[in-house]
C-alpha cells in the first residue's frame, strides 16, 4: 500500500463506496436506494481487490453485487406499493441511531488502537483462491457442508411461502 | 514484483469501467444537446409500449411465485461460487475434496427435487 497511486485508488473507491452507502439511506425511493447499495457491494469489491483478496472481491460482485441485490430487488416487486416516492421511509430514530455509531466508533478504534499489526508484509505465494480453497476443504470442511443445508433450509422455506394452494 | 503484476492486471479492469462510463454518460449528454427541447405534452412522458397503449403504471405487485425463482437463483449463485474454489484445487483435494462437494451437491439436489416434486417449477 505505499505506492502512492495505490493509495489514490483507494482514496477514491472508499469515496465512491461512502457516498453510495448514503445514498442508500438518504434516498426516499427504495428502488434508488437498493441500486446504490449495487454501488457499495461494488465499492467494498474493489477494496478487497486493493487488499490482494481477489477472490474474495469476485465473490463480493458474484454474491452481493448480483444475487443478494436481485434477490432485494424481486422483494420490493413483491411488495405491495413498490414505486411511491416515499417507500424508503424515514423515522425519529436518529438519535438512537447517532448513539449506536458513536459506541461502533469507540469500540472499533479501541480495537484497531490494540492490535498488533505484522510488520511486513505476507509472500504473496500462491493466490488468493489456492489459500481460500485448501482452509475451505480441509479446515472448514464442516462449516462448508453445514452451509449447504443452510441454503437447503432458504429454498424449503421460500417453497412453503410463496406455494399457491 | 508479485503486487505489482497482480495490480497492474486491474488496471485494465479500470479501464474496461472507464470506457463503459464514458459510453453511457456520453450518450446521456449527447441526447441533452442534441434532442429538441420542445414542450412536454402528456403523449411525450408517456412510457413507449412499441405502440401499444400503456395500461397503469409500471409499479405493480409481482406475484409471489417470483419468490422461488429468485430464492433458487441465490442459491445456485452460493454453489456456483464455492464450485469454482473447489475446481482451481480439485487436482490437491483429490478424492476427499471430490467427496465434500458431491454430500454439498446432493444436499441442494434435495431441494431442487423437493421444488420439484411440489410442482412450484413449473409456470401454470
Amino acid at each position: 500500500m505505499s505506492d502512492p497511486l495505490v493509495t489514490l485508488v483507494f482514496y477514491g473507491i472508499a469515496a465512491v463506496t461512502i457516498v453510495a452507502a448514503i445514498g442508500v439511506v438518504s434516498l426516499r425511493n427504495i428502488y434508488r436506494a437498493a441500486l446504490c447499495l449495487v454501488l457499495t457491494f461494488l465499492g467494498v469489491a474493489g477494496v478487497y481487490i486493493l487488499l490482494n483478496a481477489d477472490f474474495v472481491a469476485v465473490m463480493q460482485v458474484l454474491i452481493y453485487a448480483g444475487a443478494v441485490t436481485t434477490m432485494l430487488l424481486f422483494a420490493i416487486m413483491l411488495t405491495r406499493s413498490p414505486g411511491s416516492p416515499r417507500s424508503n421511509a424515514a423515522n425519529r430514530q436518529s438519535g438512537l441511531a447517532l448513539f449506536a455509531v458513536l459506541v461502533l466508533v469507540v469500540l472499533l478504534v479501541l480495537a484497531l488502537g490494540t492490535a498488533v499489526w505484522p510488520q511486513t508484509a505476507p509472500v504473496a505465494a500462491q493466490s488468493s483462491v489456492d489459500v481460500l480453497a485448501k482452509q475451505l476443504f480441509t479446515t472448514y470442511a464442516l462449516p462448508f457442508e453445514i452451509a449447504s443445508v443452510l441454503l437447503l433450509a432458504a429454498m424449503v422455506g421460500a417453497i412453503i411461502l410463496a406455494r399457491e394452494d | 514484483m508479485g503486487q505489482e503484476f497482480y495490480l497492474t492486471g486491474y488496471f485494465y479492469a479500470a479501464v474496461f469501467l472507464a470506457v463503459g462510463a464514458v459510453v453511457v454518460l456520453g450518450g446521456l449528454i449527447a441526447s441533452l444537446l442534441l434532442a429538441p427541447r420542445g414542450h412536454k405534452t402528456r403523449e411525450k412522458l408517456r412510457a413507449y409500449e412499441s405502440g401499444e397503449e400503456p395500461v397503469g403504471t409500471a409499479w405493480v405487485q409481482f406475484p409471489v411465485r417470483f419468490y422461488i425463482f429468485a430464492l433458487l437463483f441465490v442459491v445456485f449463485d452460493v454453489e456456483a461460487i464455492f464450485l469454482f474454489a473447489w475446481a482451481t484445487r480439485f487436482g490437491q483435494l483429490g478424492v476427499v475434496g471430490l467427496v465434500e462437494m458431491a454430500i454439498f451437491i446432493l444436499v441442494l439436489v434435495a431441494g431442487l427435487v423437493y421444488a420439484w416434486r411440489k410442482g412450484v417449477l413449473k409456470w401454470t
